[in-house]
């Protein structure tokens, strides 16, 4: 059914901390690796060719970001899924196959029903979804609907496959409708952000802002800049200084 | 967003064939005997070929019917109800102008109404999508509807209606080209509103995600050589408008509804190309598209 549920009882999410991520893109590789197995593959295409193509679930950008009056910085940013509240990816799905998941609000396809119209992906300002080209049906984040709720993993593998993976813990997972959870109080205390919210989405997901840097300090060989030479190395440099 | 051809010979020729059946269901003109067959015959074929060639561009085409269930939310599976029930709606209509069965004409009018109300749904799937600017505004709707009456009122409607409805529908495409080329930025994206980086400072790609292409790059960030957009631009406005208005007008009726149609179908065609190539998606921001 691709009206949305009213209420959703949990809204689990990712909250993605961009002061942290070093653009390894591992979380890539690990969302890759988990969804590409068994009957649920994530197809490419000439992958060893001239000009390979592929299906990935997650894309991490790497954007320069000029900022007022201090340096510059490099800004990694993943991008998937995030799970809107009121996805127009859902609505607009005619066949069904695209759903929001009332009990944890999990936004899935299911792939027996999709007609790969691509409707869905066109709705979402996000990126979010990638046709697979073999299997001719759409592909997006699960959240790793098939390991958080997996009583066969140990529970420390229990959350999404680029979580679990991610170095440097720039990505967390929990229920973000819950203020007491982790999440939420990283949210609340980093100041958490949602993508293009004047798009109505309602994102789930929040991404946490970078820290801004202070101003570059002077380098530690800097006073040797400056200092007079004294001897013949002295007089070399009056003399050059002449010429 | 990506021209697929299937999707641009769907929309024009079941927009062509719709208006066509809106006008035989309103009855102008009346028909009957062998040239009812033939004319109902061409608006039916018209419209369900159209119909047909949208399911070539579908991943998978065997579960279409799947369509039909998603009534309450998706303008497409309204647009496949709207369809069926036209033309369920016309077809005693159409027997009865062949056969000279005398069914009341208001069966008719309801099935020119389901006609318009399927172009609308289709009009309505793109012009519901606020991730393309271009798209997201009421003269959407209002370009298919006028496309598709033009098209059916030059094929048989009275030859006057048939000028005015293709110089209505060349006037709705500029005032959408005019509208549309401002829209990406009066919608305001940015991104730094996309990325949120706004607050920080001034984004601007340093490296792509991936250096090769991918389903959102060829689907989505289709781009357009802009010289090519300006001269199929006047070649849409000339031959869905001003050719077909002048032979409807000045030649003798058979050979200037043929000759009109004919340079309707390339104008139009040629708008609904534009249409999608010239649509930006907002997802290209994250590839530092549109500045």
């Amino acid at each position: 059914m691709t009206c949305l549920p009213g209420k959703v009882d949990k809204t689990l999410g990712l909250v993605i901390d961009l002061d942290t991520c070093v653009g390894c893109q591992a979380c890539v590789t690990a969302c890759k690796g988990w969804n590409d197995k068994g009957d649920g593959l994530l197809s490419d295409q000439d992958a060893y060719g001239a000009s390979p193509s592929g299906t990935f679930l997650n894309r991490v950008h790497s954007y320069q970001v000029d900022v007022p009056a201090a340096p510059p910085q490099i800004i990694n940013f993943p991008r998937s899924c995030l799970h809107c509240a009121d996805a127009p990816c859902v609505t607009v799905c005619p066949t069904g196959a695209s759903y929001k998941r009332a009990e944890d609000g999990i936004v899935l396809v299911n792939e027996d029903a999709c007609i790969g119209c691509g409707l869905c992906a066109w709705a979402c300002p996000y990126g979010a979804r990638e046709m697979d080209a073999d299997a001719g049906v759409m592909k997006k984040c699960t959240l790793c609907v098939d390991r958080i709720y997996n009583d066969e993993l140990p529970p420390e593998d229990r959350e999404p496959a680029c979580v679990r993976t991610c170095p440097t813990g720039a990505r967390h997972f929990g229920d973000l409708s819950d203020p007491e959870s982790a999440v939420s109080q990283l949210v609340a205390a980093r100041g958490g952000f949602a993508l293009m919210p004047e798009l109505g989405t309602k994102p789930v997901n929040r991404y946490l802002p970078p820290r801004r840097k202070g101003a570059v300090a002077a380098g530690p060989l800097m006073p040797l800049v400056d200092q007079a030479a004294t001897g013949i190395a002295g007089w070399l440099d009056r003399l050059l200084g002449k010429i | 967003m990506h021209p697929a051809p299937s999707v641009i010979l769907f929309t024009v020729l079941s927009g062509a064939g719709f208006g066509l059946l809106v006008c035989l269901g309103l009855g102008l003109p009346a028909v009957s005997g062998w040239f009812a067959f033939a004319a109902w015959g061409f608006g039916y074929a018209l419209a369900v070929g159209g119909l047909m060639a949208s399911t070539f561009h579908l991943g998978h085409p065997e579960r279409a019917l799947l369509a039909f269930t998603q009534w309450r939310s998706s303008w497409l599976s309204r647009e496949a109800w709207a369809a069926v029930a036209t033309l369920l709606t016309l077809a005693p209509m159409a027997l009865s102008d062949w056969l000279g069965l005398g069914l009341p004409q208001v069966v008719g009018w309801a099935g020119a109404g389901l006609a318009l109300a399927t172009v609308y749904c289709t009009a309505m799937i793109y012009a519901q999508l606020k991730t393309v600017p271009r798209w997201h505004h009421w003269l959407t709707p209002l370009l298919f509807l006028t496309i598709a009456a033009a098209g059916g009122a030059i094929l048989a409607g009275p030859l006057a209606l048939g000028a005015l409805l293709a110089l209505l529908s060349g006037a709705v495409l500029f005032a959408a080209f005019l509208r549309g080329d401002t829209a990406f930025q009066a919608a305001g994206q940015t991104l730094g509103k996309a990325t949120g980086l706004d607050r920080l400072g001034h984004p601007s790609v340093f490296e792509p995600a991936h250096t090769a292409g991918n389903y959102l790059l060829r689907e989505m960030i289709f781009t357009v050589g802009r010289r090519h957009a300006a001269r199929l631009r006047r070649i849409a406005l000339v031959a869905l408008a001003a050719l077909p208005a002048l032979a409807l007008l000045l030649l003798p009726e058979i050979a200037g509804r043929v000759l009109a149609f004919l340079s309707y179908l390339i104008g139009a065609m040629s708008a609904r190309w534009l249409f999608f190539a010239e649509a930006e998606h907002v997802v290209g921001l994250y590839y530092g598209r549109h500045g």
